[in-house]
């Protein structure tokens, strides 16, 4: 501790010899970690501890079980098929996403920053729409609009002539993932470009007239000044992405129901872990082997993050303005 | 001002692009508000139809504020989602501010301490949730929706604003300090006004999971004196039979309130931004 | 000024939630339920029953969405904030309840030997000796089909499975209608109303069933396979794109007046003759051959069980015997026709198409669907696993052999007395 308050500066403030305690610190801290300890961090280590039991059907009582959950889980094959299908197509998922939500979603955002732009607002709350839209909302919508019955798809493609082109998407094996993603993009859009928008508006006029002066304007102005100042907010956003899909449950969840059919073809983690923990329909729920792959999750989700803090982040440089 | 050559092609382009995916998002929803006023029959015979003299009717609405006080789902929504905005950006921006400002001993893993929350899914705690609210008597009562809701939206909220707070100037803080203003100050008079953008937009993506939420109003709040609007919503899904007038209706209202909550944040982010304080 | 207002808040909603506390007088009854759309039939029929005949006792019906129901149901039970009464589903899921000790034995609520055995079965111990739930209603499959289109192509109701493919092929010939209408998205239809309504007449209702569960049959057995086999017959008299097509979408397509036929379970009677302007007619699962014994899938579907946690055991004791008394069968059955009411007893039916299906009970023998008594126990789960092998194969992603042999895998894996059968 010495040696940091050498440096700091609120020490030229102290008269006393001693240095004083940095109560702030901890009065800052303490709401925020108070409820999420209590309300958030304790009932998942209680959770999480689960995997770690099992029940014994005649008694009725759980037992300590060690790694027993998680070598089923890996070990027996219908289990580990489950599992592997379910991180399979949740990763296809989130390549779609990171390919198609995100670059659409900073295309906007530069859009939406031109200055001379009219109707920005307009445009920003138009196209921010459908994320603030429920999942129930969002599935029901698209279902309607890709049902073959009174399908507004199958219309819409006739008048240009493309009907032979329409499928019944979400019912086929190979192509229900895709298009739930898809639906996925179409909700989400809005965070990347509210977070870039917000990101290039902080960029201050003076570094843009400079870059004029200098004679980089439109794209180049773009990929050379603006891309590189916003990369830590694309940072984020793409980790957001990944976190966001390897937890993802309630669209699959709505369109195609907790089976996530078909023949499993939409099944991800979130409702591989719902249907394990919570039961479904005549299926017991099973909370030991829930919490068990709520814990393998959660491990697939923590090496993401940390190879995204400390292999990209601390590489990304911050400008401060 | 910029002084970029204004190119009329170029204008063009950006707006084309800009309707294109304007209609993309639109579209759908505009769908289900005209539905939202058409009779069954219409709904299915002629879904992309404005409701006509034949087709209008109310029905929808009729059944949606006969079947339950949708004014009292509306105020429930509304109350857990605005407290609890409020209190992840204050309590956030609070932790956000000790992370971003000060080195400390376990500065890091405080953050990454904070940062487990986004990445698991506080569902899986349910159960014990519920217990402890049993326990606290805060069953069927706003107040345990809140709590709830402002400790899934804290790890976030501090996550993305420590972000963009390291973005602000040290030479301004210390400036501060050198004046004698004491960290609070610093904090709420100096930091905060810079980082507004940040803040609405922390605000409008925290509020949205929070309206739209179904699991925990089900479970912690299902009374009816404490329903929020996307439950009082669901319950024209019934298990065999959609009551489809119903529900158009009931979710087009449910979009109505977001909407507004939405535009009125995203008017303080314009506001924050061309008050520019730095200059 | 963001303290105070915060505060202000704070105060405004616990003021609100004292107010949501009931009534001391008055005993109020909460009733926990997935049938969200009887909701209006109980505010407006069987509640005030009740209430008029017992005074002092009010009853709350609290209907959750079903989907969500299992899972929020045990959550509250294991906090205890669960409700007085508790709807109980058939067979393993509300046995684990009262194993848990979350449901009470309602063995002497008066009344109870007013349910024959097989009624009591789903909600009993495998023993038998112990019932958690007072059962309520029971499902009944077989089809709907539209009268008037019928009329219209000269066709008449089909007895035998020839029969029933020839009407569906002058039906799409015809092109007026759609002939079936069903969809394969949601998955479960096509095991509930596909398999588990024709299969009873492959394998012989309970004979069949008791044997798989002794472990003397299995999934692969040809009687098991052929209803698999006519299911994908069906598959080109569906809708267009029907893969993509759900539940209420083929709802709507009947009731629009789109489809000719609907494979119906019993409880589509109450909104189809609400919503469909045309006149509507019943027919059995088509017989294999000529002059076969006829079977039906005849399901006892929701029961009422008593929270073993409740505050008010002598006034939901009172509710359990009104449950389980003629009156409330006549109301019941009669408020919600296509819930047939499970009592020995005869019950007057108003409804004529409930009428229609309840009188396949003297002619056919009756069978519960396989899948739900004992065998859905395990993982993988067979009634989930059905779903998706029924869905498969109308879909032509898995032939029929291959969806059984699946099947009778997924069981043997777990369950002791099919082991053998590997």
């Amino acid at each position: 501790m010495a040696t940091l308050d050498t440096i700091d500066m609120a020490d030229l403030d102290a008269q006393a010899t001693a240095r004083p305690r940095r109560w702030h610190i901890a009065v800052f801290l303490a709401p925020a970690v108070l409820i999420y300890t209590v309300v958030m961090i304790l009932p998942l280590v209680e959770t999480l501890w689960l995997s770690l039991l099992r029940v014994d059907p005649k008694t009725n009582t759980s037992f300590f079980a060690g790694l027993v959950n998680f070598q089923t889980l890996f070990g027996d094959p219908r289990w580990s098929a489950s599992f592997w299908n379910a991180l399979r197509n949740n990763v296809w998922f989130f390549i779609i996403n990171m390919v198609v939500q995100n670059p659409i979603g900073v295309a906007l955002a530069a859009l939406l920053s031109v200055p001379t732009l009219k109707g920005r607002a307009f445009y920003r709350t138009a196209i921010f729409l459908p994320t603030i839209l429920s999942f129930v909302i969002v599935g029901f919508i698209w279902k309607l609009i890709l049902s073959p019955l009174w399908g507004v798809a199958p219309s819409l493609l006739k008048s240009v002539g493309l009907r032979h082109l329409f499928h019944p998407w979400l019912g086929m094996a190979d192509s229900a993932l895709t298009t739930v993603s898809l639906i996925s993009v179409w909700q989400f859009i809005g965070i990347p470009m509210m977070l870039i928008y917000a990101a290039l508006l902080s960029i201050p006029d003076e570094v843009l007239e400079a870059a004029e002066i200098d004679g980089i304007t439109g794209w180049s102005q773009f990929w050379k000044i603006k891309l590189p100042l916003i990369l830590p907010t694309i940072g984020i956003i793409s980790i957001l992405t990944f976190v966001g899909n390897f937890n993802a449950f309630d669209l699959i969840y709505v369109t195609q129901g907790a089976l996530a059919g078909p023949n499993f073809s939409t099944d991800i983690l979130g409702t591989f872990l719902y249907r394990t923990f919570f039961g479904y329909q005549l299926q017991l729920g099973d909370p030991n082997m829930g919490a068990a792959i709520a814990t393998v999750m959660f491990a697939i989700i923590l090496v993401g993050v940390c190879i995204y803090l400390f292999g990209v982040q601390r590489r990304l440089r911050r400008y401060q303005f | 001002m910029s002084r970029a050559r204004f190119s009329l092609p170029r204008s063009a382009a950006m707006h084309a692009a800009l309707i294109l995916y304007t209609i993309i998002a639109v579209a759908p929803v505009l769908l289900i508000i005209i539905n939202s006023f058409k009779d069954r029959r219409a709904i299915f015979s002629h879904p992309l139809a404005l409701p006509g003299p034949k087709s209008f009717s109310l029905v929808g609405y009729q059944a949606v504020f006969s079947q339950g006080s949708f004014l009292t789902y509306f105020e429930n929504s509304l109350i857990v989602t605005v407290v609890s905005i409020a209190l992840v950006l204050l309590f956030g921006a609070m932790a956000a501010f000790a992370l971003s400002e000060y080195r400390f001993r376990g500065n890091t893993l405080m953050g990454l301490y904070l940062a487990l929350g986004i990445m698991i899914p506080i569902r899986l705690g349910t159960i014990a949730i519920l217990k402890l609210m049993v326990a606290t008597h805060l069953v069927d009562t706003l107040t345990a929706l809140i709590l709830v809701y402002t400790a899934q939206g804290l790890p976030l909220a501090i996550f993305i604003l420590s972000e963009f707070m390291h973005g602000v100037s040290d030479d301004l803080k210390n400036a501060g300090r050198i004046d004698g203003l004491s960290e609070y100050r610093i904090f709420f008079r100096l930091v905060l006004p810079l980082i507004r953008p940040a803040m609405a937009t922390v605000a409008v993506f925290t509020m949205i999971p929070i309206w739209n939420d179904l699991w925990f109003p089900l479970i912690l709040a299902p009374s009816e004196a404490t329903k929020t609007v996307t439950l009082g919503a669901q319950m024209f899904l019934g298990q065999f039979v959609t009551n489809w007038n119903a529900v158009l209706s009931a979710l087009s209202l449910a979009i109505l309130p977001v909407l507004i909550l939405y535009l009125i944040f995203s008017r303080q982010l314009i506001r924050g931004i061309t008050s520019g304080a730095v200059k | 000024m963001t303290k105070t207002f915060i505060k202000a808040l704070l105060v405004a909603s616990s003021v609100i939630s004292i107010a949501s506390v009931a009534h001391a007088d008055d005993v109020t009854l909460t009733i926990e339920s997935w049938r969200n759309d009887d909701t209006g039939v109980w505010q407006q029929k069987i509640i005030p029953a009740f209430e008029k005949a017992n005074p002092g006792i009010k009853v709350v019906f609290a209907a959750a969405a079903p989907t969500e129901y299992n899972a929020a149901l045990n959550a509250k039970l294991a906090a205890g904030s669960a409700g007085d009464l508790i709807t109980c589903r058939p067979f393993d899921a509300s046995l684990e309840l009262y194993k848990k000790g979350y449901l009470t034995s309602v063995n002497d609520i008066k009344g109870m030997d007013n349910f024959g055995d097989v009624a009591k079965a789903a909600w009993q111990t495998d023993d038998g000796k112990t019932t958690f739930c007072v059962p309520m209603a029971s499902v009944i499959h077989g089809f709907i089909y539209n009268e008037d289109a019928f009329k219209d192509l000269k066709l008449t109701p089909p007895k035998t499975h020839d029969e029933f493919m020839a009407d569906l092929k002058k039906i799409k010939d015809d092109g007026t209608y759609t002939p079936l209408a069903m969809g394969t998205k949601d998955q479960w239809e096509a095991a509930t109303m596909g398999y588990e309504n024709i299969g009873p007449d492959y394998w012989h209702g309970e004979e069949g069933r008791k044997a798989l569960i002794a472990g003397k049959a299995k999934l692969t057995d040809p009687e098991f396979v052929e209803p698999f086999k006519v299911l994908k017959e069906w598959a080109p008299y569906m809708g267009d794109g029907y893969q993509a097509q759900a539940y209420p979408d083929s709802q709507n397509m009947f009731t629009l007046g789109r489809a000719a036929i609907y494979p119906a379970g019993s409880w589509e009677i109450a909104t189809f003759e609400k919503q469909a302007q045309f006149k509507m007619g019943a027919f059995p699962p088509p017989l294999p051959k000529a002059g076969d014994t006829c079977y039906i899938s005849d399901q006892p579907d929701h029961a009422l069980g008593m929270n073993a946690k409740t505050k008010h055991p002598e006034e939901a004791k009172k509710f359990l015997e009104w449950v389980a008394s003629k009156d409330f069968a006549e109301l019941y059955g009669n408020a919600l026709p296509g819930f047939f009411p499970l009592t020995k007893e005869k019950v007057e039916l108003q409804d004529p198409l409930a009428k229609e299906f309840l009188s396949w009970r003297e002619t056919c023998k009756p069978t519960i669907r396989m899948t739900y008594q004992i065998l859905s126990r395990g993982t993988p789960n067979l009634e989930n696993e059905l779903w998706v092998a029924s869905a498969n194969v109308i879909n032509g992603t898995e032939t029929p052999e291959a969806a059984a042999k699946k099947l009778q895998d997924g069981l043997a894996s777990w369950y002791g007395p099919q082991k053998a059968n590997k």
